[in-house]
Parts: structure tokens; sequence; C-alpha cells
């Protein structure tokens, strides 16, 4: 079996990563979250974002039991967990954000109270600058 | 940068989180259902006649004609572009963003 090596030594970029679809009605939520922590392995930056439905895979007091499915969202909380670890330890170059779009919340009766995790709330004018500024966009 | 819309208007919110969160002067690209937004005429139509001011837009050709729609039913301000063309706007705008 060959060995693949990636060079990617000094490879740095950002990644926005745009959730836009509730949890478990389709599979587009959980890939997304393959792919950041995917970026989380090879320690690049990235936004993550939560906009339209997509604010709904963070929501609190998720409950799958009953639908025999798994219960993806306790994984943003070791992806909040590691985005600390990083803003604390100097020797690691990597920035994380989490964001939910203020418009998207305020169209579903939601505060940051409702979310598992601590996020940057932030307009849609805000949110399409910090886009515009990333290396690449993931959707779903 | 350039922003894909490939749902119809009728049936998602796509395009309006699109122009809501693409900046002024960049690029949408409408293919596959998403062609329907940029029909002359119907309730959406308001959505791409509004946008053309702010960004370019275009509109993949052969997904029109698949759906039986002529460049002639095609909003005014929106470009018309064939597969070459869409390979050319990716490769022009660099990063691209896909609202699916």
């Amino acid at each position: 079996m060959a060995e693949f090596e990636f060079e990617t030594e000094g490879v740095k970029k950002t990644f926005t990563f745009m959730n836009r679809k509730a949890p478990y009605g389709t599979i587009y939520a959980l890939e997304v979250l393959e792919t950041v922590l995917i970026s989380a392995a090879f320690e690049q930056h990235a936004n993550i974002i939560f906009v339209d439905d997509g604010v709904y895979q963070i929501k609190a007091g998720q409950d799958t039991t009953a639908i025999n499915m798994k219960n993806f969202s306790p994984t943003y909380g070791i992806i909040e967990m590691e985005k600390e670890d990083a803003d604390e330890d100097d020797d690691i170059d990597m920035v994380w954000r989490i964001i939910v779009e203020k418009e998207s919340l305020d169209a579903r009766g939601l505060t940051e109270d409702d979310f598992k995790v601590s996020v940057e709330v932030l307009s849609a004018a805000e949110i399409a600058d910090i886009v515009d500024a990333s290396d690449c966009v993931i959707s779903g | 940068m350039l922003h894909t819309v490939n749902k119809s208007p009728f049936e998602r919110n796509s395009l309006d989180t699109c122009l809501r969160l693409a900046k002024k002067g960049s690029a949408i690209l409408l293919i596959e259902d998403g062609v329907i937004a940029a029909v002359k005429g119907t309730v959406q139509s308001a959505k791409i006649e509004g946008a053309v001011g702010n960004h370019a837009v275009y509109v993949l050709g052969p997904d029109l004609k698949a759906r039986a729609f002529s460049e002639d039913q095609v909003i005014s301000g929106v470009k018309v572009v064939d597969y070459a063309g869409f390979v050319d706007l990716a490769e022009e705008h660099g990063t691209h963003n896909a609202w699916l």
C-alpha cells in the first residue's frame, strides 16, 4: 500500500463553514461538521457560521433517542472547548469563530441563550465581510 | 467571490439568503433550478431585478434551455453564459460560495 504524505507544512487558510440546514432532516449538517473536524486536524483557521435553519443545529436540549439517530450537537461542545484551548495557547496558530446570524435568530424567535455553545451574534452585513475575507467556503 | 444558487426561489430560501449575505459587487450565477429566479414576470422576479444593480448576475443557458425558457424571458441586466462561461467566472472570481 502506497503511503501518502500531504505537504501541509506552513499552509494556513481561513475556511468558512456555512451551515444553513436544520439537523436530522438531511445529511448536510453532519457532513459540514465532518469537514469542520478535518480542518481542525490540519490546524486551519475557521469561521463556523450558522444561518437560516442551520441555527437549530446548536440548539440546547436535543434528544434524538426516539428517532434512532445520533445526536451530533455535543460535538459542537467539543469544538467550543478546542477553540478555547487554541485561543489560550500561544503555540497553537488557529483562530476559530462560532458565529450566528442575527436575522436568522430573530426570524425564529431564538436568542443566544438557546444555544449549547457560546456564539458571536453578527448581522448579515458583518457576516458578508467575514465570508468575503475567507479563502474557502464550504456550505451545506 | 462567485456565488451560485441552484434552488428555485419558489421552493427554497437559498436566493434570499445569498442576496442578504453577498457583498455588493460580488458575482451571482444562477444554475440548475436556480435559473427560475432569472425569469421575467413571476412573483419572484423582483429579487433578481433588484439584485442586478448591486451584483453582476449570470444565468446558465443550458439550464434555461432544458426548462424551456428562452433568453428573451430573462430579466434585463442578467447575462446568459454557457459552461465555458461558468468556468471563466470560477477562474476570475476565486473563492466560490454555493448556496444549496
